[in-house]
């Protein structure tokens, strides 16, 4: 069957920068108002993987994340809480037991995220310790060195070696597209993660600039509909790192509209990986519904 | 040479340091005592209001962290630069109706108020600061800090005076301010936005919009991120409005009106102390 299909990831299909560039910038003229921007200010909220991913987290600090995540803003009840708390994999079992009783998923980095720079086993090891943890999910890394190289069947025996250690979890893979270089590179990447058995393809890993770009993510979310088109699957996406405000957030939401269709705008297909995007979009939210615009003062600190 | 054509200048806001155009890319007419048209003004709205305090938060911190000392130099520096262009702003109102020596007095007292809080940023804590007598062995001290973003709604009677007047006091405090300019006239207070510009006072710090205040007031007003309103105009619903609003978020509300710009009773360190907060610190001493 590998033989036959259209688009895998040994072929350089070419990309016209300019042209994804311009599309991005088109569909950003969008203006959406009132009721529209409410209900996609609600539907960012309940994509977002609220993600701490420091070297400093503690046990504190992931506990109030997550109170966070089942309930945004207490002074406004009926929003919805967020898809999943993403946290390193020591901090799985605190994180897991504040949101046993609830929708929202406990995702872990693992894979020795985030340069994963170690051997193979090691970055088995590391997944299958999450899982034990607790994690509904899993975000690895990319060995983007030999990916470079084009050391390809490297990358894709990794990613498959991964995703046999994860079973039933949902893997997330992270192509670290700041450190890829061209489009092109992007597209090869996406399509190798596809077909190595992802369930989401992932921007960044948050800790290399530029993370995602809507550029990036365009091209990356037609990867997905191509390979939709071609057998029928479909693939998640997630953007994350330097998605901070709520109108770059209705802006994806936008992309992946027009680009995949509405059936992958939910939480299950698609997830912002954002921290500080929380506050905005609830600031927002309250703006919206009070006409007072509001401060980060009043909206919990995390 | 005679065949040559002024060079208009167009009218734009100040906000964050820059010129922009109104986001809503709207204009008014400023027109002259004898109701000629004299020149396009923007006319900003909730959305330059918005930007505006989101320049000016992000300039507070730096601002507020300068050494009084340095706040002073700059202020010192806004004054001479506005010293060498009085020709062009004494233009600037006599085209708007001033006489030409109310013109001059004007922008001299302009200058003038900007040279004496310049004197007072690094005094006014000694003044209002205190030690205070406490029952331990501590040292007590109360000390005024800038209390954050200060909204100014300028006179319309006194375009670039009662301006001054206002901003000078208010960032000789380390705030940042977001200024609805007189709606009437407009112009001097735009060209004092260059003038700050030309003077090292760091973009964010003022921010000046022109338009019409019935518009854009509800929003500066209501706004959670602003910590005071400063405010000129007498129309008792609008007072009651900015009350009502600023309550809201406990802002400091000063009302100001009916003033005679010009008089000297309009420079006093009591306007610095009007946006300030009082902290009070205890620090033990041994013995």
């Amino acid at each position: 069957m590998q033989e036959q299909i259209k688009y895998d990831y040994l072929t350089n299909y070419p990309i016209d920068e300019v042209g994804v560039e311009e599309r991005v910038a088109r569909l950003n003229s969008r203006s959406i108002k009132k009721e529209s921007k409410i209900q996609a200010l609600k539907l960012a909220l309940s994509m977002i993987d609220l993600t701490t991913l420091e070297g400093k987290d503690s046990p504190g600090k992931v506990i109030q994340l997550c109170r966070k995540a089942l309930q945004p803003h207490s002074e406004l009840p009926g929003l919805p809480s967020v898809a999943a708390v993403c946290v390193y994999p020591t901090m799985v079992p605190v994180a897991k037991k504040e949101l046993e009783a609830s929708d929202v998923k406990v995702a872990s980095v693992s894979t020795a995220f985030p340069a994963g720079m170690v051997k193979l086993s090691a970055k088995l090891e590391d997944t299958r310790f999450a899982i034990e943890q607790g994690a509904d999910e899993i975000d690895m890394v990319i060995s983007r060195g030999e990916f470079l190289k084009g050391n390809y069947n490297f990358v894709f025996d990794e990613i498959a070696a991964v995703k046999d250690a994860c079973g039933d979890v949902h893997l997330k893979v992270i192509l670290e597209t700041g450190e890829l270089g061209t489009l092109e590179n992007v597209r090869k990447a996406s399509f190798l993660a596809i077909h190595a058995g992802a369930d989401f393809i992932k921007t960044s890993t948050g800790k290399i600039s530029p993370a995602a770009t809507q550029p990036v993510t365009l091209v990356m979310l037609e990867a997905i509909r191509d390979h939709y088109l071609e057998t029928g699957k479909m693939i998640g996406m997630k953007p994350a790192g330097g998605i901070r405000k709520a109108k770059q957030a209705i802006q994806y939401l936008v992309l992946v509209k027009e680009t995949l269709g509405a059936a992958w705008l939910t939480p299950e297909w698609f997830r912002f990986g954002a921290s500080s995007l929380t506050n905005d979009l609830l600031m927002q939210i309250v703006k919206q519904e009070s006409g007072i615009y509001q401060c980060t003062d009043y909206f919990s600190n995390d | 040479m005679s065949d040559r054509i002024e060079v208009l200048k167009t009218y734009k806001t100040y906000i964050g340091g820059k010129f922009p155009r109104s986001e809503s890319a709207r204009t008014y007419k400023v027109k002259d005592s004898k109701d000629n048209i004299i020149a396009n003004a923007c006319r900003c709205t909730r959305k330059d209001v918005r930007d505006s305090l989101t320049a000016a938060r992000s300039a507070f911190p730096g601002w507020r962290n300068r050494s009084a000392y340095n706040r002073g130099q700059i202020l010192y520096r806004t004054a001479e630069m506005l010293e060498g262009r009085k020709d062009q702003f004494v233009k600037e109102l006599t085209n708007t109706g001033f006489n030409e020596k109310n013109a001059g007095r004007e922008t001299e007292t302009a200058i003038d108020r900007l040279i004496y809080y310049a004197g007072w940023t690094d005094k006014y804590q000694q003044v209002f600061g205190t030690v205070n007598p406490v029952a331990s062995a501590h040292f007590n001290f109360s000390n005024p800090e800038p209390t954050g973003i200060v909204g100014i709604v300028a006179p319309e009677s006194s375009p670039l005076a009662g301006l001054v007047s206002m901003i000078a006091p208010v960032i000789a405090g380390g705030n940042s301010c977001v200024v609805l300019a007189s709606q009437a006239n407009p112009l001097p207070a735009i060209s004092f936005g260059e003038v700050l510009h030309a003077s090292d006072v760091p973009g964010g710090v003022v921010n000046i919009l022109s338009g019409y205040s019935d518009e854009m007031l509800p929003h500066l007003s209501s706004h959670m991120d602003l910590n005071a309103i400063w405010n000129t105009i007498s129309n008792k619903k609008t007072r009651k409005q900015i009350d009502e609003n600023g309550a809201l978020n406990i802002k400091r509300v000063l009302h100001t009106v009916n003033h005679i710009w010009l008089d000297d009773e309009n420079h006093n360190p009591y306007y610095i102390l009007e946006f300030q907060e009082i902290k009070t610190t205890w620090h033990p001493v041994g013995n």
